[in-house]
């Protein structure tokens, strides 16, 4: 490989990685000044342990990213497997791709002004119900990447010795098609914990239903502070561990990819 | 399967054409929507210079951004695809793995990095470079380096899944009918990695005109893209159905972007088949 490609990459990761290396280092920094070092410290750790306002909004985030993923990962598991199984269809791959490319304050407003207009009450729910929305799409796409080196003579073997199709599905496809299954879950749980404007437009008036993302935007907005720095580092750890996982039992596959 | 579908019809589809229907109507007094109106004055209003001229700065700005995404992403995803088999899933899963943070973080990190008393400004300020600091955030230059930065990955997985596609026989072929490395480069390679660079083009120009969060953040309240404008339009100013207009309009960009990439991708799969 030439010797510019490699430095070329090189100089790739140090983009990508220097400014959450940074973070994670000044989450450390006793002075709380990003270009001052005053030294190894935990307490902004300690302070975010004892901010009401983040541990409450942090508890809503993952109460949210706890149901929509569970409800994601069962329709869009079945999902898959019904697309994987039926005739192909351009028109159903666009709506399944669409939710992927829309961009985020589209679907906010969009989704905002049809619960208004059907009266459905903002709050939680209607995060929830959103974030269904492109978790079903992703959990769909990381299921069907795995369907596509299945073994469907087995699932035909289960039905010719007389199991029926729900024995079938839990006996022979869901054990086969598990990791895959999981990964998608971590994924999609990784989305809606960090997903911010969505959020913030169908969480309806009140502080009861901030999520984690929109307390931290409204932390950013207020200014640079120590505390952002911890708590970024939390939540990007969190994300590293989750997305790592999934991709082990993805079979090294990459998610996304 | 059925579930799923309905699901996305309903909170996805449906939504998508009330925002066409919303277009029409005009504003209640207290916000909201009056709907004893039907009226084409939104219409007229999003064709105002003022609006049309967020529209012109948001894809310029997008187009600016997609084009150093490709420049940086490219010869990466090409480096990918030439390292050790064994190396290049762990390689490619590091330059994805950043795009699976947090959004608002990411581009937080650079506020730390470029604000007048940041990283960078505090080390070039110390090393005697420059004596003042350099108005790097909360401008143009800042959105379009936060833009590269967050989508660049979506760049590398695109392009390095059309570069494995790719038969390392052709390049072989040419070079060794005598071309140069840069001309199979230009004549072959590139050509037949098109539909992925178009792809992850398309993907970086359609995500970044409809971003908020980058503009609002490192532009700092003084640069408009299509994003800010809907979000003022339903939050500050209440005006639902202008807001709705104005996201008709980016639908009907978005579609534009993604019906050429899918014919040029139909034309290139019909050439090279």
């Amino acid at each position: 490989m030439p010797r510019f490609l490699t430095v070329h990459l090189g100089a790739t990761y140090a983009f990508l990685y220097m400014p959450i290396l940074v973070l994670m280092v000044l989450s450390f920094n006793k002075a709380g000044l990003p270009t001052a070092w005053g030294g190894f410290s935990l307490e902004w750790y300690g302070k975010l342990a004892t901010n009401p306002k983040i541990l409450a909004s942090a508890w809503n985030s993952v109460i949210v990213a706890c149901v929509s993923t569970a409800i994601a990962t069962t329709i869009g598991t079945l999902l898959a497997l019904g697309v994987e199984r039926s005739k192909p269809s351009a028109a159903r791959d666009a709506l399944l791709f669409a939710p992927m490319i829309i961009p985020d304050i589209v679907l906010a407003i969009a989704l905002l002004s049809f619960f208004t207009l059907v009266k459905f009450t903002l709050g939680l729910q209607s995060i929830i119900l959103a974030h269904v929305v492109f978790n079903i799409a992703f959990v769909c796409a990381v299921v069907r990447a795995r369907l596509k080196s299945f073994d469907w003579s087995l699932t035909e073997a289960s039905r010719d010795l007389g199991a029926g199709a729900f024995t079938t599905f839990w006996r022979i496809t869901l054990p086969l098609i598990l990791p895959a299954v999981i990964a998608a879950a971590l994924l999609a749980f990784t989305l809606s914990v960090d997903e911010f404007i969505i959020a913030y437009f169908t969480a309806g008036a009140g502080q009861s239903s901030t999520t984690l993302p929109m307390q931290i935007y409204a932390m950013i907005r207020f200014g640079v502070t120590p505390e952002i720095n911890a708590m970024a580092t939390i939540v990007m750890l969190v994300s590293f561990v989750l997305v790592l996982t999934a991709q082990r039992l993805n079979r090294g596959r990459i998610p996304g990819a | 399967m059925a579930p799923g579908l309905i699901w996305l019809t309903a909170l996805m589809i449906v939504p998508c054409l009330l925002i066409f229907v919303l277009a029409f109507y005009e504003r209640g007094i207290y916000g909201g929507v009056d709907w004893s109106i039907l009226t084409s004055e939104n219409i007229r209003r999003a064709a105002d210079w003022l609006y049309v001229s967020v529209f012109i700065d948001s894809a310029r700005i997008a187009g600016i951004a997609t084009l150093i995404a490709l420049l940086i992403g490219y010869p990466a995803a090409f480096a990918i695809a030439r390292a050790p088999e064994r190396l290049q899933t762990p390689l490619l899963f590091m330059a994805i793995l950043p795009f699976w943070t947090n959004y608002l973080i990411r581009t937080y990190a650079w506020i730390v990095l470029l604000n007048p008393a940041g990283l960078i400004n505090g080390a070039l300020i110390h090393l005697g470079i420059i004596s003042e600091p350099l108005p790097i955030l909360y401008n143009e230059f800042a959105v379009i380096l936060g833009l590269v930065y967050n989508y660049t990955p979506f760049v590398v997985l695109a392009i390095y899944s059309s570069l494995q596609r790719l038969d390392p026989s052709y390049a072989e072929a040419s070079r060794d009918l005598g071309a140069s490395a840069f001309t199979t480069f230009v004549r072959i390679i590139l050509p037949l990695t098109a539909s992925g660079v178009a792809a992850g083009a398309v993907f970086v120009f359609v995500l970044s005109i409809g971003n908020f969060v980058t503009p609002d953040l490192l532009g700092g309240g003084k640069l408009q893209m299509i994003g800010n404008l809907i979000y003022d339009q339903f939050l500050t100013a209440r005006d639902w159905p202008f807001g709705a207009t104005l996201s008709g309009l980016l639908i009907a960009l978005m579609m534009l972007a993604l019906t050429a990439q899918a014919l040029a991708a139909g034309r290139a799969r019909g050439e090279h088949a």
